[in-house]
């Protein structure tokens, strides 16, 4: 699996399959400054970017994993150096060079106490509120190191006011605080806090022994995204088994992954609609997401498809009648969504409130590292299901949608032409199969491959989903990791909202909408 | 272009459901769960060990419905002995009514007993609602969204979520609580004017399901405050949580 192609090869594992795994002892360990060497290289090339970069606590020191995507080879690159986590580290901040770097390297200093040196905004991920019930230190999930006062960044000058919203907002929606700073109606710099949600998660990992609990977990890291977590947790624990799902499981997999995509995506329409009162689009579209959850809950019994996804196998085999129930469904929310969005992008009052609202440049998406719907919109081909095609989308060649423009338009207008795309994908799925012929029960009871690490990734309605985990000797998971692409895509969110009216702010955040939860696990 | 729009609204047609009181979900709906009479002793073992949050309990045996996360494993593994109907109205005011025995098939309901008296004079005409998701993985969330949409339209009943807390009649919190939103949620609820309801709307909130042991969580908040309804699921269906409230509040 490892392809030794060049000088760089003893510096780095190369690896063509996601997911995939390897013995801890196989990956080499540069010292920093080699490590930061090679991350130049890499990121140098456009075509890669950071999937994550991590640390896990091995004895005395901490080993630093950092995974690079090079989506136009299809290749996953991981990188690792080393280090004492006695006295603290202290190392020169990647971020500098490489801006998409300043989650990860906020969330290790977070986690470890390490210090970035030059790192231009290190401020908290998920930790604030100390004296508020805040229990992460207590928890051992922050270190007590990383107990730094944060002050809000600030813009001074005559006009110049502050807006704060939240955690809890107008509506039913998850907590977050972001506070702006104005020139009158203008927003000049909105700045995002979140970690209101964190619930433990990564360290539930660990306590969690047995499959069903962590297949019930993965599901609640972002439950508006349940089957693209699955997913991404469910192959990493079979590839650290040595397990394949049968291929009619694995296809079973993306309809269900590809369902998701379409009712998030209708109802993100219905929202936007919403968000500038056009209620002929809302009410039109809140009806055809219905029809795709009760679809997903007529195939398993939950409309977020929860308890769809499972290792080793499914409860719920497609039947030969949920099959033509599905299809049929399909082809009526096809010709309506059609209808209605055509009416949508040809009114010139819906026009006039998308069109260069909220705009991202491509170069801004490929600098902050964004992936997913976010990247796609503002010409950025990042799309796992072409660049590291897993369960299904192996067999066949999947060509991403995407659109140069970046502003709200692009991203209404890449959901329905994602949506149309996932309907004859999901047409081409359950051609030529015999889904009850084959039936694979569930497996729970598996011993995973010692002294590894793993990393999996899927593309869910958001973008690229990362877990990743590493074992021990006897093959106990020791430490596990999770990304969801919102982790990557605020910061776009805070781009986009610069220089336009805060009145836009809504329809903004609405266009992108982004994880809480799966952000603060 | 005017004929097209004609054409969307005939195919939208009528979305709202009817008679909210008599819907049902169709059979495959994880619903209200009956365990079987004849179910041995080394299913209940088994289901035992397979539930993930530790809902389903010995001596005697009995499904928690507030901790159950409805992921349908104790079913497989008991070959259908412990069976979940699609029966949505699970939303209860007593806690120990969501504790289904062996052998038990009959609806959740109130307990009119335990309703606060103001509940129905104050409330059983319009009831304005402050939505909190306190560490909440968005799906109960989406749900609660739902039950005020096109299809389920709550908003028929005078039953609405509110922005303010200042213009509601009580919180309704989704999530385990974690602690970064413990102090938030307490603010909020106390600008809520009295007399106020507290609902737990799904299965996290009640009992914090997965996360019942997580460190992070801070379920303080519960020890002073008595929530007045309980619904389950994860997440809640719009029909039961509709369905509890309108029986809280006593509306036909």
């Amino acid at each position: 699996m490892i392809e030794k192609r060049d000088d760089r090869d003893i510096m780095m594992v190369v690896m063509k399959s996601n997911p995939f795994v390897v013995q801890v002892k196989d990956i080499p360990v540069l010292d920093y400054p080699s490590f930061m060497d090679k991350i130049n290289l890499l990121m140098a090339d456009e075509g890669c970017h950071i999937v994550t970069y991590h640390a896990v606590p091995l004895g005395a020191a901490l080993r630093f994993f950092c995974c690079i995507a090079s989506d136009s080879d299809h290749l996953l690159i991981l990188l690792s150096h080393e280090q004492q986590a006695s006295p603290l580290p202290v190392l020169d901040s990647l971020t500098v060079s490489h801006p998409s770097f300043h989650m990860f390297e906020r969330e290790i200093r977070e986690q470890y106490g390490v210090e970035f040196t030059g790192h231009p905004w290190m401020k908290p991920v998920r930790l604030h509120n100390l004296d508020a019930g805040c229990r992460m230190q207590d928890a051992g999930i922050i270190h007590p190191a990383s107990r730094i006062p944060y002050p809000f960044y600030s813009i001074e000058g005559e006009g110049i006011h502050e807006v704060g919203v939240g955690p809890i907002h107008a509506g039913i929606i998850e907590p977050g605080y972001f506070r702006f700073s104005c020139n009158g109606e203008k927003v000049l710099h909105l700045e995002i806090q979140l970690g209101f949600q964190h619930r433990g998660i990564e360290s539930i990992f660990l306590e969690k022994h047995s499959g069903i609990q962590r297949a019930v977990l993965a599901e609640s890291i972002s439950g508006d995204t349940a089957v693209g977590h699955s997913i991404a947790h469910a192959q990493l624990l079979e590839t650290l088994a040595g397990i394949t799902p049968a291929k009619v499981v694995q296809s079973e997999r993306i309809i269900a992954l590809e369902l998701e995509r379409i009712a998030v995506h209708i109802g993100d329409t219905a929202a936007l609609c919403t968000d500038i009162a056009y209620q002929f689009g809302q009410v039109v579209n809140e009806a055809l997401r219905t029809i795709i959850i009760n679809t997903t809950q007529s195939w398993c019994g939950n409309r977020f498809g929860k308890g769809l996804v499972r290792t080793g196998g499914s409860h719920y085999p497609l039947s030969g009648g949920f099959i033509k129930i599905l299809l049929s469904n399909l082809k009526e929310v096809e010709e309506r969504y059609g209808q209605i969005t055509h009416e949508m992008f040809t009114n010139p009052s819906v026009l006039s409130r998308f069109e260069g609202i909220g705009k991202v440049s491509a170069r801004q998406a490929g600098m902050i590292g964004a992936v997913g719907m976010a990247a796609r919109s503002s010409g950025v081909n990042r799309d796992i299901r072409w660049s590291h095609p897993f369960q299904a989308f192996t067999d066949s060649v999947y060509e991403p949608v995407t659109l140069h423009q970046g502003d709200v338009w692009a991203r209404a207008m890449l959901r329905k032409q994602e949506v149309e795309k996932s309907i004859l994908l999901i047409r081409d799925l359950l051609t030529g199969k015999d889904f009850e012929r084959d039936l694979a029960q569930p497996l729970y009871e598996f011993k995973l491959q010692p002294a590894s690490f793993a990393l999996s990734l899927a593309e869910g309605w958001r973008g690229e989903i990362m877990h990743s985990a590493v074992t021990d000797q006897n093959g106990n998971i020791i430490h596990y990791k999770v990304k969801d692409p919102s982790f990557h895509n605020w910061m776009a969110l805070a781009l986009a909202v610069r220089n336009q009216e805060i009145s836009d702010f809504p329809l903004c955040n609405k266009s992108f909408n982004l994880s809480y939860c799966g952000n603060d696990l | 272009m005017a004929l097209s729009i004609f054409k969307i609204f005939h195919q939208h047609g009528r979305q709202y459901v009817k008679d909210l009181r008599k819907s049902f979900i169709p059979e495959g709906f994880r619903g209200r769960p009956v365990i079987s009479s004849d179910i041995t002793p080394a299913e209940e073992k088994s289901a035992e060990i397979v539930c993930p949050t530790g809902a389903i309990t010995s001596g005697p045996f009995s499904l928690d419905l507030g901790k159950c996360e409805f992921c349908m494993e104790c079913s497989f593994a008991t070959s259908g002995k412990i069976r979940f109907t699609n029966d949505h109205r699970l939303a209860t005011n007593s806690r120990e009514s969501l504790i289904i025995k062996t052998g038990e098939d009959k609806p959740i309901t109130i307990d009119k007993a335990l309703v606060k008296k103001e509940i129905h004079s104050y409330f059983g005409h319009a009831l304005k609602l402050r939505q909190v998701s306190a560490g909440g993985d968005n799906s109960a969330e989406m749900e609660l969204n739902a039950a005020g949409n096109v299809n389920f339209d709550m908003g028929r009943y005078g039953i609405e979520f509110v922005a303010s807390p200042r213009h509601s009649d009580g919180i309704v919190v989704t999530g385990p609580i974690s602690g970064n939103m413990a102090k938030a949620l307490q603010i909020c609820y106390d600008a809520i004017p009295s007399p106020k309801i507290v609902v737990l709307a799904g299965t996290a909130a009640i009992s914090g399901g997965i996360f019942e042991n997580s460190p992070v969580t801070n379920r303080s908040f519960l020890e002073t405050v008595k929530p007045d309804l309980y619904v389950p699921g994860n997440p809640p269906h719009p029909l039961t949580f509709i369905n509890g409230i309108l029986d809280l509040t006593g509306r036909k």
